[in-house]
């Protein structure tokens, strides 16, 4: 890489939220003609380091440059005016209206009259499009060309702005292979003409496929910037996840030693798929088990748990519970079967924040707690007090919202709302995300626990400690395929790191079946 | 002043602000009662009592339907209209005996919330869109049912449900009292009240706790639309006429302001019948005391806006805790 002035550049910024150091001293840069991987796991600060450079937020500290000048943006609205144009992974145009009126959105041509110049904007948005080699009649509506077309108009109407930044944000995630083949030839084509672009994704792949550079954050800290090349999958791996290759595995987490497996699998799920997420997905999980589903962002490890649970739906595949099919696409179904699942989001999915700890605790046990739709409300008390003591849940009372309480005991709310169920089966998406360590190794130990007395666990982590000491098993997921399987002592972080790095990738959506 | 007493002013300010998000409305009701005790020549007698109760009762009914809706935080336009629908299927079908064409009004109605609820539950509309459909085509349609004309009922027994007493107390009354009892019962003792709340406190969570959503979402407009039914049917009785015309006008505006005045929020998740009853009691207490004064009725509709507001403003840090 040639050492030029960066067009777009990011010094020491920071960026705070109540509670979260989202951004701390970031610096970015971006040359003109580059192609820039931004990477990093979930809360690494890439789409706040993003917000901060559009004008989306103004950071707490630190500078943004654009052309050699300092900016503060106002708004994105600001910042493409400027010329730094952001695709998003839902495309913000105008589904009714036509290509032609999308690529010239806000700022249409118009006759002496002031009238609208359909001839010219069609005209010249044919002129637009096919100098990047898109095929698409301009004056029919957006909604009838396919998601792929419609990102490439997106980026047509980027570059027809005189974009010289242009921050794509997953770009390819609902695109065929055939699409993304042409959507990489549109970025070459930008970085022929002397525009940065920074591509954001979680594809590995297709980074070493379009990437020069790469700047890696992780929990808000720049960690890695340089040269793709210089890194192998592996090293790249291992630097978004934070571990050192070689690191000796310590022990970190409340997990104890392995437990005492069952021979018969309790859930067998087969096959599961859905276009673009899942691609025939199996898993076995036996009594006393805790299976751990490894993964980057977006491999599909929460499509995997809310597909087992019924609540995400499936184009195929099967969910077996002691030998029974359960109905797949049906939270009460699976439920009904011995499956738990306590969701990722605690916020937007799991709690209830206006409800009292009691009423968060028997959301899920009411068709047991009630008769002829009448709730018992000795037998609810009774449940409640045994599981807020059994978890040590600390509230006021019963009564008190549950939306007043820490993250620790609201983690424990849920995981009582479940536990109160006797489950066979506990799919876990990230337990401890967001609570304090106290509350952590306590999660954890009692994730042990429930193992030992025969519960089989299914346990989502994106910190590589808690997947590698607490698992009996490891199934690695990428691309929403299984790529490995590890158990006993293949189960470390290296192991898991490797199968991500050289785990077979089908191309997305493939084998859709079409 | 100390440092104490500064540092525990917001705490004090929250559990006020708390305190009179949940009682303001009994407090409300209290002044305004002894307002009028005091300055309303006639106010303390039985006859005003019962008056103001009769013409409380299809408000408060359409009301504890609206609060339902609203606990899902969802709202329904549609009541009105409804009760116009009701008001025209009953002189219709009285030749075969008021519990026919009551009855017949019932299934028409709960059909129409149900299709209401199905637009929301299945089709993903917004509530306010989904119930203005039958809002504004709704009391079209009940107008051509009667040929656009009042139809006068003279069918003794029917015209009982909104004239009659029992033991000195107008049935409309009774019947309105018995439906928040059996509503509030509802709310507070039921998988399916718990399913109400747990729905407007948080869908996804309530979906992934295996709770029925879509089903409690149509069940709560088809029950909407019932008591609309039965609110339409009373004032049809009393009325003496069914006249979709004028029946049920403006009522679900009435509703969701009793609804709100009595501490539910719109934003779900919570649902006060008691609230509502007596929200929607002080919204008739504030008609009558101008009527009965001789005050402009221009006025009444400015403080009941104000109330309002009020009400509104105080519940606006639920749900930021």
């Amino acid at each position: 890489m040639n050492e030029r002035a960066p067009i777009l550049e990011a010094r020491e910024v920071t960026k705070r939220f109540p509670g979260v150091l989202a951004l701390d001293g970031v610096s970015f840069q971006l040359q003109p003609g580059e192609v820039h991987a931004l990477v990093g796991e979930n809360g690494a600060g890439k789409s706040t380091l993003i917000k901060v450079i559009t004008g989306v937020y103004a950071p707490d500290d630190g500078r943004v440059l654009f052309g050699g000048e300092e900016v503060s943006f106002a708004s994105p609205r600001d910042s493409q005016a400027a010329g730094i144009s952001t695709i998003y992974q839902e495309i913000n145009l105008i589904p009714m209206r036509s290509v032609a009126q999308n690529v010239f959105l806000g700022r249409e041509p118009r006759t002496r009259f002031g009238l609208l110049d359909t001839e010219r904007m069609n005209r010249e948005a044919a002129e637009i499009l096919g100098r990047y080699g898109i095929q698409a009649d301009v004056s029919a509506p957006l909604d009838s060309l396919g998601l792929g077309t419609r990102q490439m108009v997106a980026i047509a109407r980027a570059v027809s702005l005189d974009a010289r930044v242009v921050i794509m944000d997953e770009p390819t995630s609902s695109l065929e292979a055939r699409e993304v083949e042409k959507l990489f030839g549109v970025i070459r084509q930008l970085r022929d003409e002397d525009v940065g672009v920074v591509y954001v994704s979680h594809h590995l792949d297709e980074l070493y496929e379009i990437c020069e550079r790469v700047t890696v954050l992780r929990d808000g800290k720049l960690v890695h910037t340089g040269d793709l090349a210089d890194l192998s999958k592996l090293q790249l791996i291992a630097t978004m996840l934070g571990r050192e290759l070689a690191e000796v595995e310590g022990h970190a987490t409340g997990f104890g030693e392995e437990h005492e497996v069952g021979r018969e699998p309790v859930l067998r799920a087969r096959d599961l798929t859905r276009r673009h997420v899942l691609h025939g997905v199996s898993l076995d999980v036996r009594p006393g088990e805790v299976v751990g589903l490894a993964g980057l962002l977006g491999a599909g490890r929460s499509e995997t748990a809310k597909a087992i649970f019924g609540a995400q739906p499936l184009d195929s595949g099967e969910v077996e519970m002691d030998g029974d099919e359960v109905k797949t696409g049906s939270p009460p179904a699976a439920i009904k079967a011995g499956i738990a699942f306590l969701p990722e989001d605690r916020r937007s999915e799991g709690i209830i924040p206006g409800l009292s700890v009691r009423e968060n605790i028997v959301a899920a046990a009411m068709p047991r707690l009630s008769r002829a739709g009448l709730v018992s409300e000795k037998a609810q008390n009774e449940l409640v007090e045994r599981f807020m003591e059994r978890l040590g849940i600390k509230a006021s009372s019963p009564d008190q919202p549950v939306g007043e309480l820490s993250g620790g005991n609201q983690q424990k709310v849920m995981l009582a709302r479940w536990l109160c169920l006797n489950p066979k089966v506990l799919i876990l998406d990230e337990p401890t995300r967001g609570i304090d360590v106290g509350a952590k190794a306590e999660v954890q130990r009692l994730i042990d626990e429930l193992a030992d007395d025969g519960l089989g666990v299914v346990m989502i982590s994106s910190e590589l400690e808690e997947v590698v000491e607490g698992s009996d098993r490891v199934v690695v997921l990428k691309n929403g395929t299984v790529v490995g399987t590890l158990s006993g002592d293949e189960i470390s972080g290296e192991n898991i790191m490797a199968a991500l790095a050289e785990g077979g990738s089908p191309e997305n959506g493939e084998e859709a079946g079409e | 002043m100390s440092r104490a007493t500064t540092e525990a002013r917001p705490f004090e300010a929250g559990r006020i602000l708390g305190w009179a998000r949940d009682n303001g409305v009994y407090v409300a009701f209290a002044l305004l009662v002894l307002f009028n005790a005091v300055f309303t020549t006639n106010f303390t007698t039985t006859a005003t009592l019962f008056n103001l109760l009769i013409q409380v009762a299809p408000v408060l009914i359409v009301s504890l339907g609206m609060a339902l809706v609203i606990g899902t935080e969802g709202i329904d336009l549609s009541v009105g209209s409804v009760m116009a629908i009701a008001s025209a299927i009953v002189p219709l079908y009285i030749g075969y005996g008021w519990p026919v064409a009551v009855l017949i009004a019932l299934v028409v109605g709960t059909l129409a919330g149900a299709l209401n609820g199905s637009l929301v539950a299945f089709v993903g509309m917004q509530p306010i869109i989904a119930t203005l459909a039958l809002f504004v085509g709704g009391r079209g349609l009940a107008q051509v049912l009667v040929g656009g004309q009042l139809q006068i009922i003279s069918d003794p027994s029917f015209l009982a449900l909104g004239q009659a007493e029992v033991l000195g107390i107008p049935l409309p009354v009774i019947i309105a009292g018995v439906l928040a009892l059996i509503v509030g019962f509802v709310v507070r003792r039921t998988t399916f009240g718990r399913y109400v709340l747990a729905i407007g406190g948080n869908r996804a969570a309530s979906y992934l706790s295996g709770h029925p959503v879509r089903a409690v979402l149509v069940a709560v407009y088809a029950i909407s639309a019932a008591l609309a039914t039965i609110a339409g049917v009373l004032a049809t009785a009393r009325l003496s006429a069914g006249d979709p015309s004028t029946i049920g006008i403006l009522i679900e505006l009435d509703a969701i302001a009793a609804v709100v005045v009595g501490g539910t929020p719109l934003s779900g998740g919570k649902v006060s019948v008691a609230g509502t009853v007596m929200g929607a009691l002080v919204m008739q207490v504030i008609t009558a005391t101008f009527i009965m004064n001789d005050l402009p009725f221009t006025y009444a509709q400015i403080l009941k806006a104000v109330i309002i507001l009020i009400a509104v403003y105080i519940q606006r840090g639920r749900g930021s805790v």
